[in-house]
């Protein structure tokens, strides 16, 4: 018996709606391209608009493909970047023309955001930064005396980040509702921050996760988890840690369209009439 | 067997990062972020090179990889092994570098527009902030060294190369490796000294095409040569290095020459 009800991958991306604070994790940990076609889809469609994306600490692929097809007027990130790829186009684009707003931040403070969310704390004290221009741009970011020490001391206090939904894609999930997450954990830290936690995973298991003794260590308990819709490859072209690896010549034909904003559409339109994964193949017609 | 290949340009900053990673004593555990294939490798050559030797072993973790690094909990653990002194070298680069070591890996704005709506746009600041103050060894690595890299003054400091007194910093930059030359920064003075030059490149041509003053020997012709790497580590570049590189940076490995056949 399922005591968990799972969604469809278009049940699931319907429950996010525009304005909300969505909350990412880096291209490596479990990125739902399944979802995230389907954001695209519903952005092109007008139905979704004003995402504020919180990167989880960096973004790529996912990122890019969001701000390309207009779902995201507002941007918290320490970086995106499509790696050996090269720069993101669209994120490029739109940080130029001023079409999004743009919060720069740094990979540790946006963990050390997410862990005050988690403990439900309004902020973290977290070393570094003191001198960085970014502190002239951070507002949430406020400079103190650290009020423990004999000396002067200034430290960095991060507000917390507490996202309205975090979503991820990870290897299998329980009837229960409990995620196994492998060794990316950072999205398990995003689940705790998060007032709600949809997640695509590659297979549901016959196993009760959080009682397995290998796998409870690394296992998200339901308590966390409002939605899970099964996705094989759902992560794909990008990695899928324990599972299957990146798919270079999908991400070199990304990043080669989406050089362009007429490139761009026409890889959108493309992959938006795929119906599932995001392979090689469908592009082959464009890559000449 | 045929005789190697001459080094190429990329194997001898591999192998001159490796040399800086060579001391057992000095450095225990070495961090490689991301978009860094020259350090990733460095890194690995580094470990090869201390087994080969039968000293104590490197430990390294490369982010993005899932074989070379160790991390089990969570994309947070860089950041709290390095502020708890667990981390001794960790590599930066930066889209402008100045000789005060201020990098800035934002980009440059224009008067009219300013931040954020720059006329030239990086990826961003990653980790930079914060691990340019606590791994006590920082090498900044740029390949592209411009006068438009190599500025007199960063646009923007996403972190800074050095810190006010009462600040908590054990870390900070270790020098500057480029495609032209080694610097090492000199924290008492605040500036670059020239270190070596490598093969095909001249003092004089660093100068033409550094942005920032930088101390040198009072004779141009007292600045050595970088070395080259030696057979052992060509060997090891071309073979064990390479194969373990490919899954972080297939794109790269793939660009590294082969071992001879």
């Amino acid at each position: 018996m399922n005591l968990f009800k799972t969604s469809t991958v278009e049940q699931l991306a319907q429950r996010i709606p525009s304005g909300i604070r969505l909350c990412v994790a880096k291209d490596e940990s479990g990125v739902s391209m399944a979802v995230t076609r389907e954001l695209a889809r519903r952005a092109r469609d007008g139905i979704l608009r004003d995402l504020h994306l919180i990167t989880v600490p960096v973004s790529g692929l996912q990122a890019d493909i969001l701000i390309g097809a207009g779902a995201v007027s507002a941007l918290e990130t320490s970086a995106v970047f499509l790696g050996e790829y090269g720069p993101a186009p669209c994120f490029t684009r739109a940080v130029k023309a001023g079409a999004i707003r743009l919060i720069d931040g740094t990979c540790p403070a946006i963990y050390a955001g997410l862990q005050a969310g988690e403990k439900g704390i309004p902020f973290i004290p977290l070393r570094g930064i003191v001198e960085s221009d970014l502190m002239r741009h951070r507002h949430d970011w406020k400079l103190i005396a650290n009020p423990f020490a004999a000396t002067d001391d200034p430290i960095v206090l991060i507000q917390a980040i507490t996202p309205d939904i975090a979503l991820f894609h990870a290897p299998c999930a329980d009837r229960f509702g409990n995620v196994f997450v492998g060794r990316q954990r950072e999205v398990a830290t995003m689940a705790h921050a998060a007032r709600a936690t949809f997640v695509t995973v590659e297979r549901m298991v016959d196993e009760d996760l959080a009682h397995h003794p290998q796998m409870a260590g690394s296992t998200i308990p339901a308590v966390y988890i409002s939605a899970i819709a099964v996705a094989p490859r759902g992560a794909a072209p990008l990695q899928l840690g324990g599972e299957y690896g990146l798919d270079e010549a999908a991400l070199a034909r990304y990043a080669k369209h989406a050089a362009s904003e007429v490139g761009f559409e026409e890889w959108l339109q493309e992959w938006l009439s795929t119906a599932s994964g995001l392979k090689g193949a469908p592009l082959a017609a464009l890559a000449a | 067997m045929s005789a190697a290949a001459p080094a190429s340009a990329a194997e001898i900053l591999i192998a001159t990062i490796a040399g800086l990673l060579a001391d057992p004593a000095q450095v225990r555990h070495v961090a490689v972020g991301a978009s860094s294939p020259i350090p990733g490798a460095a890194a690995l050559l580094a470990r090869a090179r201390r087994e080969v030797a039968g000293l104590a072993p490197l430990r390294l973790s490369i982010l993005g990889s899932q074989a070379h690094n160790s991390f089990t909990s969570g994309g947070v653990e860089i950041f709290d092994m390095a502020a708890t002194g667990r981390i001794d070298v960790f590599f930066l680069g930066g889209g402008e570098i100045d000789g005060a070591a201020n990098i800035n890996l934002i980009g440059v704005g224009t008067e009219a527009s300013g931040y954020p709506e720059h006329a030239v746009r990086w990826p961003g600041s990653f980790g930079s902030a914060y691990l340019y103050y606590l791994v006590p060894r920082v090498i900044l690595f740029r390949e592209e060294h411009t006068r438009r890299v190599m500025v007199p003054k960063v646009a923007f400091v996403s972190a800074p190369g050095q810190s006010a007194p009462q600040i908590h910093r054990p870390g900070g930059p270790y020098g500057l490796l480029t495609s032209r030359c080694w610097f090492v920064f000199d924290k008492a003075a605040g500036r670059f000294r020239l270190e070596s030059v490598h093969p095909g490149h001249t003092v004089e041509q660093v100068r033409e095409h550094t942005g920032f003053a930088f101390d040198s020997p009072a004779r141009d012709a007292d600045v050595p040569q970088t070395t080259e790497p030696d057979q052992v580590a060509l060997q090891l570049i071309r073979g064990r290095v390479r194969d373990e590189l490919r899954e972080t940076y297939p794109k790269f490995a793939t660009s590294l020459p082969p071992a001879a056949q």
